[in-house]
């Protein structure tokens, strides 16, 4: 499926300051049974969010009204664990584009940039002052440009680079997948296969 | 490192574009598919209302989940029926060539490529069945893929992968007496086990390998994936021209002759480099028998079964359980071992050369009672040739019945089911729990042991016979 088009964001931020959020707690196994892409949010952080009778934990984020946003920003190490693509699918369903952290598991990783979720990876330095400024001020926003690989906070105007790869970020630009790409270079295929020998 | 390799050669000539840290986009000459794997493909185009950008070079065939007898009647089974249909409907839609059911070329997709010269060397070959490095023996770079992937070569002729490592394996010396191509392969994964090829692309090489014949070669990189790697390949040479000369879609007139000079370009230079190279003495080589359940749980028939003392102690746990599994003793003889079932077929194991082999062994003698054995053609063309050639008269005489052609018992999804519990000896490539049949054990082995073990009802050395 084509992924959507991702163009700046600026959003303010919902916190989590946690380390090694692992898969099992972003999406629980029990959830995985479902076989499209959809309706994973629900169970976001099942048990962090509910209680055993299903009833909202008040003291999760995500439950508290005072965060909202688009970017989630989490503790060192996110994302670890299973490999479960359910994961990136589970966060982008429930309507974040962007995680933030000082550094991501490998496959998560993958999976969200297939997904059309960005993970931005950032200094731990910065990562404790966003945190420490959201905290304070619930209303900061942040400004995500893919283009410019550059997450700046818009209060004080501190900017920081990050890495992505080229290919992966031409698809998130453009919304494309794997397939979108290769359609997208089709010019390239045919002239490919002019050109070739046998 | 100034010298390229074989693998090199074929896959860097294919490659539309490096991407940076990322893939190479590389482009596919042929396609095979099946009923199986491509439905959910098919779907996710026209999702995206897509065509098919080459229909010419996608070719189809109902081979994984058809019956092995009456294929003149409507499928039974309706799982199978309905992804049958869908492929017919599929390939009307998007007007690919399909060798459906009661097709004189219908056959197990592995087997009908190089039979019909769809497959040559110097080809970039995918198929959404993990063998499909068996057209690697025609020095082609052949792998198995998933149904994403069949999706993107659908819609765009092209893959997104990366490019896997070189290993070159030299087997050199003289094959001793009733030692087959597959005794080759399966001692090879027995020595490097069930995971060491992973991430490499594997060269055949070495005089022993040379002195196969086609179908012998195609025994040996149809096993590549066991071991783990991507593919495997053979260099092109007399042997390969001269099987390939006038199939239906080989290269013909001038056309031939400018071929084979490209062909003749295809071969690992002198001064190259692999990533990894194994040498193997023919000699050493007897015939070969599996008693766990995975590829490289193989040994000599006439060992004993390991007792696992040489294992580390964190690979106990996974051998002892897989002994129990089998339901054999660590330390036993495998010789004698009494036996239900006896399957000869696959791609694998599922060509003329391999009804050759275990008609000959049988002819003019008795296929043992309490034996049931599947003898299952490739192809409807191999059917056909056995026909011709008298090895269904053979068989029949000894007792054996040929039936259609299908994968069949190799990945038991139609009715050929061993079935739980019961021992069958099997020509095909995989002996994982339940492959052949929910709760079934299966040995794999080489056609003239199955033949063996077809007419004393027990795990027989087929040199006894020779
Ligand atoms: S015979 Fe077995 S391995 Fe070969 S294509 Fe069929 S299912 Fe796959």
């Amino acid at each position: 499926m084509p992924i959507e088009k991702f163009s700046t964001i600026i959003s303010t931020c919902v916190p989590m300051p946690i380390e090694n959020v692992d898969t099992d707690q972003i999406i629980p196994a029990r959830f995985l049974k479902a076989t499209s892409r959809e309706g994973f949010g629900d169970n976001l952080f099942r048990d962090w969010r509910y209680d055993k009778n299903d009833q909202p934990k008040a003291d999760f984020v995500l439950n508290n009204k005072t965060w909202t946003g688009t970017v989630l920003v989490a503790g060192k190490n996110f994302g670890s664990g299973s490999s479960r693509e359910h994961a990136a699918w589970a966060l982008y369903d429930y309507g974040f584009r962007v995680v933030v952290s000082s550094f991501f598991a490998d496959i998560f990783k993958n999976n969200a940039l297939n997904n059309g979720l960005l993970p931005v990876q950032v200094s731990d330095g910065f990562l404790s002052d966003l945190f420490k400024e959201v905290k304070a001020d619930p209303a900061l926003k942040v400004k995500v440009d893919l283009e410019n690989q550059t997450i700046t906070l818009m209060s004080s105007g501190k900017s920081e680079n990050f890495d992505i790869n080229p290919y992966k970020k031409t698809c998130m630009l453009k919304g494309y997948d794997d397939i979108d790409y290769l359609l997208s270079i089709k010019d390239n295929i045919l002239h490919f296969e002019k050109n070739k020998m046998c | 490192m100034a010298g390229k390799t074989l693998f090199d050669k074929v896959w860097d000539s294919h490659v539309v574009e490096k991407i940076d840290k990322g893939p190479n986009v590389l482009y596919i000459d042929r396609h095979l598919i099946h009923e199986v794997t491509s439905p959910v493909a098919f779907t996710g185009l026209e999702r995206r209302g897509l065509k098919v950008l080459r229909p010419q070079q996608t070719v189809a065939t109902a081979d994984h989940n058809v019956p092995t007898t009456d294929q003149h009647l409507p499928i039974r089974d309706m799982l199978s029926r309905s992804q049958v249909d869908k492929l017919t409907e599929n390939c009307k839609k998007h007007d690919i060539t399909l060798y459906g059911l009661n097709h004189p070329y219908q056959g197990i997709v592995h087997v009908i490529g190089p039979e019909l010269g769809l497959t040559q060397p110097g080809m970039t070959i995918v198929c959404g069945d993990s063998h499909t490095a068996t057209h690697g023996a025609f020095g082609s770079v052949a792998f198995g893929i998933g149904t994403s992937e069949i999706e993107m070569v659908l819609a765009s002729q092209c893959i997104m992968q990366p490019k896997p490592k070189k290993m070159r394996i030299i087997v050199d010396g003289n094959l001793k007496k009733g030692v087959t191509a597959k005794d080759i392969i399966l001692y090879i994964i027995s020595r490097i086990s069930a995971s060491g090829g992973t991430g490499y692309f594997i060269e055949y090489a070495g005089s022993a390998i040379r002195n196969l014949s086609m179908e012998g070669r195609m025994t040996v990189c149809n096993m590549s994936i066991e071991c783990g790697a991507r593919g495997g390949l053979i260099a092109p040479d007399e042997v390969t021209y001269n099987y390939l000369k006038g199939r239906e879609f080989a290269p013909k007139d001038e056309d031939w002759d400018k071929a084979v000079e490209y062909w003749k370009s295809l071969n690992t230079d002198a001064d190259t480099a692999f990533d990894l190279e194994l040498r193997y003495d023919a000699a050493d080589i007897e015939p070969m028998i599996t008693f766990g359940t995975n590829p490289g749980m193989g040994m000599k028939i006439v060992d004993n079964i390991p007792d696992g003392s040489s294992l580390a102690e964190n690979e106990k746990p996974s051998f002892f359980k897989s002994l129990q599994y089998m339901d054999i003793q660590p330390g036993t003889p495998m010789l004698g071992r009494k036996v239900d079932y006896v399957f000869v077929g696959s791609c694998t194991n599922g060509r003329i050369e391999d009804l050759r082999a275990f008609a000959g062994f049988v002819r003019g003698k008795k296929k043992a009672e309490d034996i049931v054995a599947w003898i299952v053609p490739g192809s409807k063309q191999v059917e056909k040739q056995a026909r011709e050639e008298g090895l269904v008269a053979i068989l029949e005489e000894a007792g054996f019945a040929l039936r259609q052609p299908g994968c069949s018992a190799c990945l038991a999804m139609n009715d050929d089911k061993v079935p739980e519990g019961k021992y069958a000896v099997s020509t095909s490539n995989r002996n994982f729990e339940g492959r052949q049949g929910p709760g079934s054990r299966t040995f794999l082995v080489s056609p003239l042991t199955a033949a063996a073990a077809a007419l004393t009802g027990k795990i027989t050395d087929p040199r006894d016979f020779l």
